[in-house]
């Protein structure tokens, strides 16, 4: 086993009195899946700003494997080099479109963004890896010059993935990706997702209420009520042979279709 | 010369009941002397000739030029800093106006702040010299510092502008304030100030080019044509206030000292003489500036900037210099243009 891509240590968060999360601490390897599941307020979300230093945390730290091999407490990391970290060696695909999306701006602009960030300056080169990257994500190449507000739901989530992933990241998180998406397109873009993890080796948190999302996705889940984790473990067997009593009770509450 | 160096107060004791009221309502500049002078002098012409405040204000040595001394030091102290870090946005404390918002409020603080007694100045509007906003500016000037004043861009010392640099190259010694109305240029993308300051910081400026971006993909080469953005000298992304794009080249190496100030969004900023100025571009889309077919039709000039001229109402058009002063030079000198309309 390769050495961790993600370190995260008693990660802890209070808002005033009450609890975000507590204590949190989990490893994530390269190419890895880790889905995190609990109900609302449970503290997923938090616990991925954390990870993603959009929150300070009260107590703990994170921790990332440069590309150099090096591992380094983000926290100790300039801002300069901690927004180059997260613009080329992490993507944020975000529940709401709106927030990871560019809205006034066209899909190719959306997607060249973070190659212009790198330097990119020939028009061309942005274009042709914009396309695709269109055609990877399954947007049609006619409507690069459309912006976001013109596409659905889906195409927006879809749009959002390829975005985040034309630097080659090596580490994806992903806020409820699929929610308030019909059926259908769930099922396409949980494929797209996996498709893509599986050929560009991400290592991918996905923050997720549906269970289902999590079994199709993840290689390994943790299981998060009130801000901790309650149990943790390779996807299969957290469903399949649920040991904590409050997952036995979220896993029997799925409906079966 | 322009008082830049002249940090310390102007001296001389305050005489309060000289000090000239702020001008009241565009339509009674016009031709009204101040209510209040109880000897008014006769009108003056604009040109070359000193207003009615020149000497008063020289005895006084107080609020020269409208704004009191310690609000110029807090000017000058803004623009030093901004001279000092080319491109940066110095915020300052932008003061109340005679005049709205978006005529120029900036500029005129800038103006007001540099000012000195034996500067001459010169106020163009869209190159124009003898446009609604250039002749009140001028006029306000005059009247209220009594400094002479001039068309001509070769005998200015001071030129406060909006939109366009003139066509007559400038020299060294000359200083050219400009009129800006949205100091941000990464506005457009990022409406959060807070975030705004952090990329300037950083020098993050990839979502810069994601507006030349958009233009290409849209028209099929970059469409902006004014505010243009440009990096000076190697580090800050400046917009270059309103003026068109043609003019970019000239503010590259420029022996003069560029100004802008900001009125409504308190800021000012500076590109020092000589300082690199680099218009955004892409490797396959090169900046460009416009281009004319024709030459003007009053004085036949060629790669200056033209203005479409109405000429009545059945659409015939003709196609003349943007900046007056060159316009009337050349012809002076015996140049002639078609005279054709299109």
């Amino acid at each position: 086993m390769s050495a961790p891509l993600l370190q995260v240590r008693g990660l802890t968060k209070r808002y005033g009195a009450r609890l975000g999360c507590a204590d949190v601490s989990f490893d994530i390897d390269p190419g890895e899946v880790l889905a995190i599941v609990g109900e609302s307020g449970s503290g997923k979300s938090t616990l991925l700003s954390l990870v993603a230093t959009e929150l300070a945390p009260d107590a703990g730290t994170v921790s990332y494997r440069m590309r150099d091999g090096v591992l380094r407490d983000l926290a100790d990391l300039s801002e300069a080099e901690r927004r180059a970290l997260m613009r080329t060696d992490w993507g944020f695909v975000r529940q709401d479109a709106a927030q990871g999306l560019r809205m006034a701006v066209s899909a190719g602009g959306n997607v060249g963004e973070r190659l212009m960030g790198l330097g990119e300056r020939h028009y061309g080169r942005i274009r042709g890896t914009a396309l695709d990257w269109l055609g990877r994500v399954e947007i049609a190449a006619d409507r690069i010059d459309d912006p976001p507000t013109r596409f659905s739901g889906g195409m927006r989530q879809r749009l959002q993935i390829a975005r985040n992933l034309v630097t080659s990241p090596r580490l994806v998180l992903m806020d409820e990706p699929t929610s308030g998406l019909d059926v259908s397109v769930q099922a396409r873009l949980l494929d797209l997702i996996r498709r893509l993890s599986a050929e560009l080796g991400l290592a991918v948190i996905i923050v997720t209420h549906d269970l289902a999302v999590a079994r199709l996705l993840s290689h390994r889940i943790m299981v998060m009520r009130a801000g901790r984790v309650i149990e943790t473990g390779l996807t299969d067997r957290v469903l399949d042979d649920p040991e904590h009593a409050y997952t036995q009770l979220l896993v029997s509450s799925v409906l079966a279709a | 010369m322009s008082a830049i160096g002249m940090l310390p107060l102007e001296g001389g004791a305050p005489e309060v009941a000289q000090v000239p009221s702020p001008v009241r309502g565009r339509d009674r500049v016009r031709d009204t002397p101040y209510p209040e002078r109880p000897d008014p002098s006769p009108q003056p012409s604009p040109e070359r000739e000193r207003g009615p405040g020149a000497s008063e204000a020289g005895e006084a040595g107080y609020n020269f030029a409208y704004l009191d001394e310690g609000t110029k030091r807090m000017i000058r102290r803004a623009i030093l800093k901004a001279i000092a870090v080319p491109g940066y946005q110095v915020p300052f404390a932008s003061r109340e106006m005679p005049m709205p918002y978006g005529w120029g409020t900036g500029g005129v603080q800038v103006t007001a702040a540099i000012l000195g007694r034996s500067d001459v100045l010169k106020v163009i509007d869209q190159g124009a010299d003898d446009t609604t906003n250039a002749v009140s500016i001028r006029r306000f000037f005059a009247r209220t510092s009594g400094v002479a004043t001039t068309t001509r861009t070769t005998e200015a010392t001071i030129i406060q502008t909006r939109h366009r640099i003139p066509e007559t190259p400038l020299r060294e010694g000359q200083t050219l304030v400009y009129q800006v109305p949205i100091p941000e240029p990464l506005r457009f993308l990022e409406p959060r100030e807070t975030e705004t300051r952090q990329l300037h910081a950083l020098a993050e400026y990839g979502a810069m080019h994601v507006k030349l971006y958009e233009d290409i993909s849209r028209h099929g080469h970059i469409a902006t044509t004014y505010a243009y953005p440009v990096e000076v000298a190697g580090r800050y992304v400046m917009d270059p206030s309103p003026t068109p794009k043609f003019d970019n080249p000239k503010m590259d190496q420029s022996p003069a000292l560029q100004l802008f100030g900001a009125g409504r969004e308190r800021r000012i900023y500076a590109v020092p003489p000589y300082t690199s100025v680099r218009s955004l571009d892409f490797e396959d889309h090169p900046f460009r500036i416009q281009e004319f077919t024709d030459p003007c039709a009053l004085c036949g000039a060629e790669g200056v900037y033209l203005d479409e001229m109405l000429l009545d109402d059945a659409g015939r058009r003709m196609f003349v210099c943007s900046d007056t002063d060159h316009c009337e030079g050349r012809r002076a000198d015996g140049h002639v243009g078609t005279g054709d309309a299109v």
